[in-house]
């Protein structure tokens, strides 16, 4: 197990040298001369030029300059942002939690609702329900959640007032962030009525989120389960005589589980992109608001240091997907 | 009174090109202790009536008969849960393809335990007893050490006895084999077919075997009966089978043996048997 | 259009020389269409789309106005049937006096233009790409596969925004952006395809009766794995719709006042609460175009896989 670890992880080295390659040609691809773009000053006089050059490294060849760069995102060094001249490590630590919150909870609805939907159209292949839950997940496949984030805005938060349009809590509330989960802390703080407004903020942004992978989710278990239904092992399970809760929801269940866990760690990188747009929509203080208003703001160096961490952050989900994976497939031991 | 008997079953299946009749009229019977053979061809309709019996067909099957009489209960009026009392406990089958037969992600031990879990009131350590017992007697070796053992890690001789002993673990009054030796290395063909036939002795319950091979059915069966294009063409004692075969189709079927070969060129049904004549040959 | 060739039917036509490759390849179609009509909302989805593109081709006779032109004092007009609303301007107006209509219309030139160029690049670039890997195997294998895996390891959303964000906002820039960041999935099924293929009997025939290498990869092999690939091109014709959509919302995409869907949902956000009509319509006209392409999709998939097809 521990071996397996340590080889898969061997495995990520390459790709983690070539994501932070990416990283760091990003700036010197950028249009313009990269030391001022960094120094974010507008006119800069030629002894202003050559001295900030020097201090920022870009005077030494570029083998050494990536060295250099390899060596702080070791040491947790991500440099400062143009903007707030705060490190970029710290502004995304802090922003994170926000869009973990909202990145879990829709991954958790779209699992409990793709999951069973999945299943029962399995089971009762052919028939309405079957062909009903199909057309919807095709439909929330193709959805363009940026529109459709707009839509639920229109009609939840303008026509019936339900839910506020944005942020994660209302104004009234405040209280200091203890795990950085706005709905665990709105209940540490015991303040009234705070659990409430942070759930209200959390469900339209979970649900947009949540309707790719939910589609997904639902079509790609639907198809394990037709495959694994039709195994011998399932006509097995009912010769024992086996109720058909216990033949589906364990025997045949557990083996169709196999590739629909490998499709709900793909969902993280379709999570990622979508909590772009979703944040961007409800203005929720995230990392992929963050990343679009430092693409807009040229904070170049809060987009380098965020493209780096989200990468790592998929990489290492998508290894823990690959252990999970093995734990619940016997046929793979390490 | 015999143990299972079924009149006049019918079974149509639905597919993409209409509807296609996969056994038309056939009628048996089996008494307690008994080993009754059914031999045919691939497609002759004799596993999927005895999935009939079990339940097990697809929804695209449609079941008709007079009755399926199991000890004197008609199973076709059964509600499911009750039939479910009589499948797997009564009634144990054993499949083709063994390794596919055992689910890969449980251990054969859980596999074993949950029969017994269903349908007796033993407690988890007498379950564990039941299984270790059953173990020794289909043979599997270091028993303790292989009930925690997965399916994949077994061979298909292996894989086979444990589904045997899944199947005897409530001491059922009937075994359906159905091919049972068909995906194995012959020399595990003989030793799982010896221990079908110790036990069926040892506990004194009664057998089907589907097999299309007429060398098992000589040694292991009391009774034969022969199913042509899902239709029984001929049905006696195994002795009179052999000696005085009825129908061409049955004829063929045993001048086919490959003890019958002449120089090097084995013999087939069809040297000895055109269709037709299984319309004239008294089928009906 | 030797491109629906499933294996089981592919190999004999190597074999079997007395029937003309034409009357094959009509059967071969025939065949697909056969199993194409059997999914009644592949069907519907491809009538849709015929519509979508016949709309785009000839959007200047369609369309009742101008996209760009701004009438004065016909701001925010709702549509026709609500109050307000006038058969002049069937969709509404938006905030700035432009037929939402006839937006929409010239909207699908770009996103039917986007969707072919994204699938024409990544599928040719991925496909050479794929081969090369897999026919070569080694170093140069292990060297693209490696690049893929990185392309692959950033949400390819957040990839195209880097990526327009260095070469510049544009709808031209978002285009590469989205190949480039949809290609490693052709390298990948191209390579698993080409390595599945390589060493059967039919190659190895090719090989030993003198073919060359490239007659080899792009005749001989090549074919047989192109089933795959259209479904995974039908696929990526959606998402490059969707994606360039998506950088048009976030202003990254085409500019204004270019009348492509994501872009206008863009400018017609700060409107959500006053007029739902700017909003509504172009998203649904992005959803029925991904639909309908999706729809096909799965029917391309069943018609063309043969491991699915019901006996």
């Amino acid at each position: 197990m521990l071996q397996f670890l340590f080889r898969r992880l061997a495995v990520l080295i390459p790709t983690f040298v070539g994501v932070s390659i990416i990283a760091f040609a990003f700036i010197r691809l950028l249009p313009g001369d990269p030391v001022q773009m960094m120094a974010g000053e507008r006119v800069i006089s030629p002894e202003r030029h050559a001295e900030l050059s020097q201090q920022l490294g870009f005077d030494r060849p570029i083998v050494v300059q990536y060295l250099d760069y390899l060596g702080g995102i070791v040491t947790g060094d991500f440099g400062n942002s143009i903007v707030t001249k705060r490190p970029v490590l710290s502004e995304f630590l802090a922003l994170f939690p926000a869009t973990l919150e909202l990145s879990i909870c829709a991954i958790l609805l779209a699992v409990i609702i793709g999951v069973p939907l999945g299943i029962i159209a399995a089971v009762k292949r052919g028939s309405w329900f079957d062909q009903g839950v199909m057309g919807v997940a095709l439909v929330g496949y193709s959805m363009p959640i940026f529109w459709w984030g707009l839509l639920l805005i229109i009609f939840f938060s303008g026509v019936l007032q339900l839910t506020p349009v944005s942020g994660r809590i209302s104004l009234m509330y405040f209280f200091p962030p203890v795990t950085g989960f706005m709905l665990i802390d709105s209940l540490l703080s015991g303040q009234s009525g705070a659990f409430k407004s942070a759930l209200s903020h959390l469900i339209l942004p979970t649900v947009v989120l949540a309707t790719i992978p939910l589609a997904v989710i639902a079509r790609q278990t639907r198809s394990a389960m037709l495959e694994v239904l039709s195994e011998d092992y399932v006509r097995t399970a009912r010769a024992k005589g086996l109720p058909p809760r216990r033949v589906i929801g364990l025997h045949a269940l557990r083996n169709a589980l196999i590739p629909v866990v490998t499709t709900i760690g793909l969902q993280i990188g379709v999570l990622m992109a979508g909590a772009i747009l979703t944040e961007t929509i409800f203005s929720w203080p995230g990392i992929g608001k963050w990343m679009v208003d430092s693409v807009f703001r040229r904070d170049y160096t809060v987009v380098q240091g965020g493209l780096l961490l989200i990468a790592i952050i998929i990489m290492v989900v998508n290894l823990l997907v690959d252990v999970l994976y093995g734990l619940i497939n016997p046929r793979i031991r390490y | 009174m015999a143990l299972l008997e079924i009149k006049n079953l019918c079974l149509t299946f639905d597919t993409v090109g209409g509807k296609l009749k996969a056994v038309d009229g056939i009628s048996l019977h089996v008494d307690r202790g008994e080993v009754l053979a059914i031999v045919g061809e691939s497609g002759s309709g004799k596993s999927v009536s005895m999935l009939a019996v079990m339940g097990l067909l697809p929804w695209t099957a449609t079941i008709t008969a007079d009755y399926i009489r199991f000890d004197g209960k008609d199973i076709l009026n059964l509600s499911p849960s009750d039939r479910r009392k009589i499948i797997g406990k009564d009634i144990g089958m054993i499949f083709q393809e063994p390794m596919a037969s055992l689910n890969p992600c449980f251990t054969v031990g859980f596999q074993i335990e949950e029969t017994l879990r269903q349908h007796t009131d033993l407690d988890r350590a007498a379950r564990r007893r039941r299984a270790v017992e059953l173990f020794r007697m289909v043979g599997i070796p270091n028993t303790e050490d292989r009930l925690s053992s997965y399916p994949h890690q077994m061979s298909g001789g292996q894989c086979q006895r444990v589904m045997i002993a899944m199947a005897l673990a409530c001491n059922p009054k009937l075994l359906i084999a159905d091919e049972p030796t068909t995906a194995l290395d012959v020399t595990i063909q003989k030793q799982i077919l010896e221990l079908l036939v110790n036990l069926q002795i040892e506990t004194g319950m009664a057998m089907i075997l589907i097999t299309h091979d007429m060398g098992v059915v000589a040694e292991t069966a009391d009774r034969v009966a022969v199913q042509y294009k899902g239709r029984r063409v001929e049905e006696s004692d195994v002795l009179s089978l052999f000696e005085s075969p009825k129908h061409p189709y049955t004829r063929a079927l045993l001048s086919a043996l490959p003890e019958n070969a002449t120089g090097d060129r084995l013999p087939s049904v069809s040297d000895y048997f055109l269709e037709e004549e299984a319309v004239t040959g008294g089928a009906a | 259009m030797a491109v629906n060739t499933p294996k089981t039917v592919a190999e004999p036509v190597v074999l079997e020389g007395e029937h003309s490759a034409s009357a094959i390849r009509w059967a071969m179609l025939a065949e697909f269409w056969y199993y194409f009509r059997q999914n009644r909302g592949a069907v519907v989805g491809a009538a849709v789309f015929t519509i979508i593109l016949l709309v785009a081709i000839f959007a200047p006779l369609i369309a009742p106005h101008d996209p760009i032109t701004q009438v004065r004092g016909a701001f925010l007009k709702p549509p026709v049937w609500q109050a307000g609303g006038s058969w002049e301007y069937i969709l509404g107006t938006d905030p700035v006096g432009r037929d939402i209509l006839s937006r929409l219309i010239y909207g699908a030139r770009f996103s039917l233009f986007v969707g072919l160029v994204v699938v024409t690049i990544s599928v040719s670039v991925g496909v050479v790409v794929g081969l090369i890997a897999g026919y070569f195997r080694g170093p140069l294998d292990t060297f693209i596969m490696r690049l893929m895996d990185i392309i692959l390891a950033f949400p390819s959303l957040l990839l195209a925004l880097v990526l327009v964000a260095i070469l510049g906002p544009g709808l031209l820039n978002a285009m590469i952006a989205i190949a480039l960041v949809l290609q490693p999935h052709f390298v990948r099924l191209t390579r698993a395809a080409v390595m599945a293929e390589k060493n059967k009997d039919y190659v190895m025939a090719a090989k030993v009766a003198g073919a060359s290498r490239m007659r080899l990869m792009f005749r001989t092999i090549l074919p047989n794995c192109t089933a795959p690939l259209i479904v995974q091109g039908t696929l990526s014709f959606s998402n490059a719709i969707l994606d360039a959509a998506a950088l048009g919302f976030l202003g990254m995409g085409a500019q204004p006042p270019t009348p492509e869907w994501g872009t206008m949902l863009a400018e017609a956000r700060e409107f959500v609460m006053r007029a739902w009509w700017v909003v509504t319509f172009p998203g649904l006209a992005i959803l029925i175009t991904v639909l309908a392409i999706n729809l096909m999709g799965d029917g391309l998939r069943d018609a063309l896989d043969p491991k699915l097809k019901r006996s």
